[in-house]
């Protein structure tokens, strides 16, 4: 399961990355890492970008960056 | 300026007096509060609002501490010391010391949020490699304890060795504590790098060795560059650093990241230590929900959000008209007045007409629109503070990318309401080039703040103000035409787009802030200043134009021809009026202006409106102002306003000249073209050439001049 799939309000767990796309890098360093807990947050219209919480902050994110971090419940 | 050039600081405030004992910078993550603590460290007024990305280039300031005196520079802010994009290019630059022209600092201010703190850690302990005295602002105190979050400041100061100071930074609160705190920076001895990363720092050492003796470049750099091997920094490192050295880099980042990339490796080892660092020093005692925060939560919502958007930005345009209107007229009222008060002191004559035609009649009629602008930057500002800008961008990303920008251009377009040209400069944060290029060339159509004037006088003077269902007619025609102007923006960067793209990659990547209620210290210093601004260029550059454009429709003077002392006082009136206008074709000016009329005429301008528009040229509302001077250069009724002049004004064979396709081409002619010296100055600095001005300029002009053709032509 990646993040793309989590519903909004629903928490999980990064479990691990796929890191070829440039943009996901950024993600990490903004704090989306193997072992931190995530909640979903409202997508915008159409779905797409998402709204990521992790540690306080909440990330804008494309769904196509979503994929590559795969989750566990 | 010198470092060493004195201070004036009041005698009574301090005893000794301070000296400059060195250079700090500001530094931490977008939207933590670095230029609201800079403003209050140094009493400077840098922008400041709520969303990432606000500054986007180095400020200086000074400010005391105990003692002494500090050089301060805020600047852009950072998530770590990888730039993505050239305004982080610019801070990791500037704390590297590889700003030419700005030395290197001797200390960190390090300014971290509170309500994300683990995201201030993991640049801290970057922020800890440099090796500098640095103290740590721990900001967004309030706003963690209103969300129940606990976190035990002296233990962490313990762990990390370094001091950090809890503030307020909206309100000040705790800054003395802060300025003590910084006073120390000076003696403090560098720290120690207890911090670091022992792979990654023995990997920089063995570059070094392989470098040329003496060389100037640190250990710090080489580590970033070991970390991203393409960045600029590494490029231009290897420029200096000597074939072996270079090859050594190369093979010891294969060693240290051959499993993964470097920025991931790199992500994960810094927010495991963060996270190390909080551990048993966080807790949360229970989100604290008022009906405040629950409506705020609503409001954040995608729909929720867009619909308050529209409603609130249509009420604006209603009210540019509707609430305006006294404090205009009151304007006005002081203006003829003070304009009859002259004329009853001083012999008719030169100087008479210098102030009265030249200076009170041009500069009043742009001032007259402060109450407009007012209220349009009050919207503005409070969009930016309150969080809703991001917010927006958030919404829109996917709209945006359909016309090859992204959510992140949202904001500089949205800056672009008030003036192009901090919006072209808000671009650096636009990490794509290409999305970067669309957005500079599609800001200059949104309908800026010196449009406004013109609108709203040729508005003012030809559109009924009749309500229709409620609303102003006045209102939606200057909604339709703020509309024109996002419809250009976006189908420019859509042709932009679609001449440019091939195929790369593109990101949205931001950090949403939360919904804050606008802090009115802020809202209010911020609109003061967007007034000072205002008022100075009525002050300088639509003075000197009118002066200018005064002189030449007042000379040369033919000798009036003696007035016969007419009975009747209504014929001697029209006599005076037939004289002045002669004399204002026979001007300098005039004769100007008929010189240039053919290129006009087919939009339907005659003379006057076309030397308005010439003059108006490096910037828009200097045609409203030269429009007030010609006319009342040409005319003796002291007592009509502008637009009553306008509405008068006639062609030699009596025909109107302001008719309403004429006046509907001229409003599209303004929502179109590039008027402005200050938007093409600063689109050569931010695509380092003459290319996409003048290709910007040469577009946006005769988009202008055939739109204007097309509408005189076809509604005449
Ligand atoms: N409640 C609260 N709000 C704050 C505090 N400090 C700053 N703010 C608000 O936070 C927002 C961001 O402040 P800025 O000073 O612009 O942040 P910055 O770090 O300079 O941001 P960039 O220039 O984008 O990197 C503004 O709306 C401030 O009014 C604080 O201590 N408490
Ligand atoms: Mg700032």
């Amino acid at each position: 399961m990646t993040l793309a799939e989590l519903r909004t309000g629903e928490r999980a767990e990064i479990t691990s990355i796929n890191t070829h796309d440039p943009t996901v890098l950024r993600l990490m360093v903004l704090g989306l890492v193997e072992g931190v807990s995530v909640v979903q947050g409202k997508s915008a219209l159409g779905g797409d970008p998402l709204e990521v919480h992790v540690a306080g902050c909440a990330l804008s994110i494309r769904r196509e960056q979503a994929r590559c971090f795969e989750i566990k419940q | 300026m010198a470092d060493s050039q004195p201070v004036r600081i009041p005698v009574n405030s301090i005893k000794t007096l301070p000296k400059l004992a060195g250079t700090i910078v500001l530094v931490g993550p977008p939207n933590a509060g670095k230029s609201t603590l800079f403003n209050q460290l140094t009493g400077l007024r840098q922008k400041t609002a709520n969303y990432p990305g606000v500054t986007v280039e180095k400020k200086q300031g000074r400010l005391r501490a105990g003692n002494v005196l500090l050089d301060a520079i805020d600047l852009p802010g950072i998530y770590s010391l990888s730039p993505a994009s050239l305004d982080e290019r610019i801070a990791v630059d500037v704390l590297l010391g590889r700003q030419h022209a700005t030395q290197r600092p001797d200390g960190i201010l390090a300014v971290l949020d509170a309500t994300r703190i683990q995201q201030g850690l993991y640049l801290l302990r970057q922020l800890l490699d440099l090796q500098l005295p640095l103290v740590v602002a721990l900001t967004m105190t309030d706003a963690s304890q209103r969300r129940g979050l606990r976190l035990d400041i002296p233990a962490l100061a313990e762990r990390l060795g370094v001091p950090v100071v809890p503030v307020v930074a909206t309100t000040g609160e705790n800054l003395e504590q802060l300025r003590s705190a910084l006073a120390e920076i000076p003696h403090t001895p560098t720290s120690q790098r207890s911090h670091s990363w022992p792979a990654l720092q023995a990997a920089a050492r063995a570059v070094l060795a392989k470098a040329p003796p003496r060389t100037s470049i640190s250990q710090v750099e080489i580590e970033r560059a070991l970390i991203d091997q393409h960045s600029s920094l590494a490029v231009e490192l290897a420029a200096s650093l000597g074939q072996s050295a270079v090859t050594e880099l190369a093979t010891q980042s294969q060693q240290l990241f051959a499993a993964a990339p470097a920025l991931a490796t790199e992500a994960r080892y810094g927010h495991g230590w963060a996270r190390d660092q909080l551990q048993g020093l966080t807790g949360d005692s229970g989100f604290v929900s008022t009906i405040w925060n629950r409506m705020l939560t609503f409001a954040q919502q995608p729909v929720p959000a867009m619909l308050l958007f529209f409603v609130v930005m249509f009420m604006v345009f209603q009210a540019v008209f509707a609430w305006a209107t006294p404090l205009m007229d009151g304007i006005d009222y002081v203006m003829s007045g003070l304009g009859q008060w002259v004329q009853s002191l001083l012999p008719a004559g030169l100087v008479s007409s210098l102030i009265v035609d030249g200076i009170i009649a041009g500069v009043g009629s742009v001032i007259i629109f402060l109450p407009q602008i007012m209220i349009l930057f009050l919207f503005i500002i409070m969009l930016e503070d309150s969080g809703y800008l991001a917010r927006s961008a958030f919404l829109m990303d996917r709209a945006m990318r359909a016309l090859g920008m992204s959510g992140q251009s949202v904001i500089p377009l949205v800056a672009s309401f008030a003036c192009a040209v901090p919006a072209i400069m808000s671009t650096r944060v636009i990490a794509t080039p290409r999305e970067r290029l669309a957005t500079i060339l599609a800001t200059p159509f949104i309908t800026c703040s010196a449009r406004l004037p013109v609108y709203a006088l040729l508005i003012g003077a030809f559109v009924p103000a009749t309500p229709y269902g409620g609303f102003n007619l006045q209102g939606m025609v200057l909604f339709g035409l703020y509309l024109l102007g996002i419809f250009g923006a976006g189908i420019t960067a859509l042709i932009v787009n679609k001449l440019l793209s091939r195929g790369e990659h593109t990101s949205f990547v931001m950090s949403l802030p939360d919904f804050r209620v606008p802090n009115i210290r802020t809202v209010l210093m911020q609109l003061l200043d967007r007034v000072r601004v205002f008022l100075r260029r009525a002050g300088r550059v639509i003075f000197v134009v009118t002066v200018i454009v005064w002189a030449l429709a007042y000379f040369p003077r033919s000798e009036p021809a003696a007035i016969q002392t007419a009975s009747d006082s209504s014929v001697a009136e029209t006599r005076q009026n037939e004289q002045a206008a002669a004399q204002l074709e026979n001007s300098f000016l005039g004769r100007a202006g008929k010189f240039v009329e053919p290129v006009f005429k087919p939009l339907g301008w005659d003379w006057k409106v076309s030397s308005a528009v010439i003059a108006g040229f490096p910037a828009r509302e200097i045609m409203v102002a030269v429009l007030g001077t010609i006319y009342a250069v040409g005319d003796q009724a002291d007592e009509q306003t502008l637009a009553q002049r306008l509405t008068e004004s006639t062609w030699p064979d009596g025909r109107t000249v302001f008719t309403l396709p004429m006046v509907l081409g001229l409003l599209v002619f303004y929502a179109l073209c590039l008027q402005c010296v200050a938007t093409i100055a600063v689109m050569r600095r931010e695509t380092n050439g003459w290319r996409w001005p003048v290709i910007a300029w040469v577009y946006m002009t005769s988009l202008g001049y055939l739109s204007a053709l097309l509408i005189f032509q076809l509604f005449s």
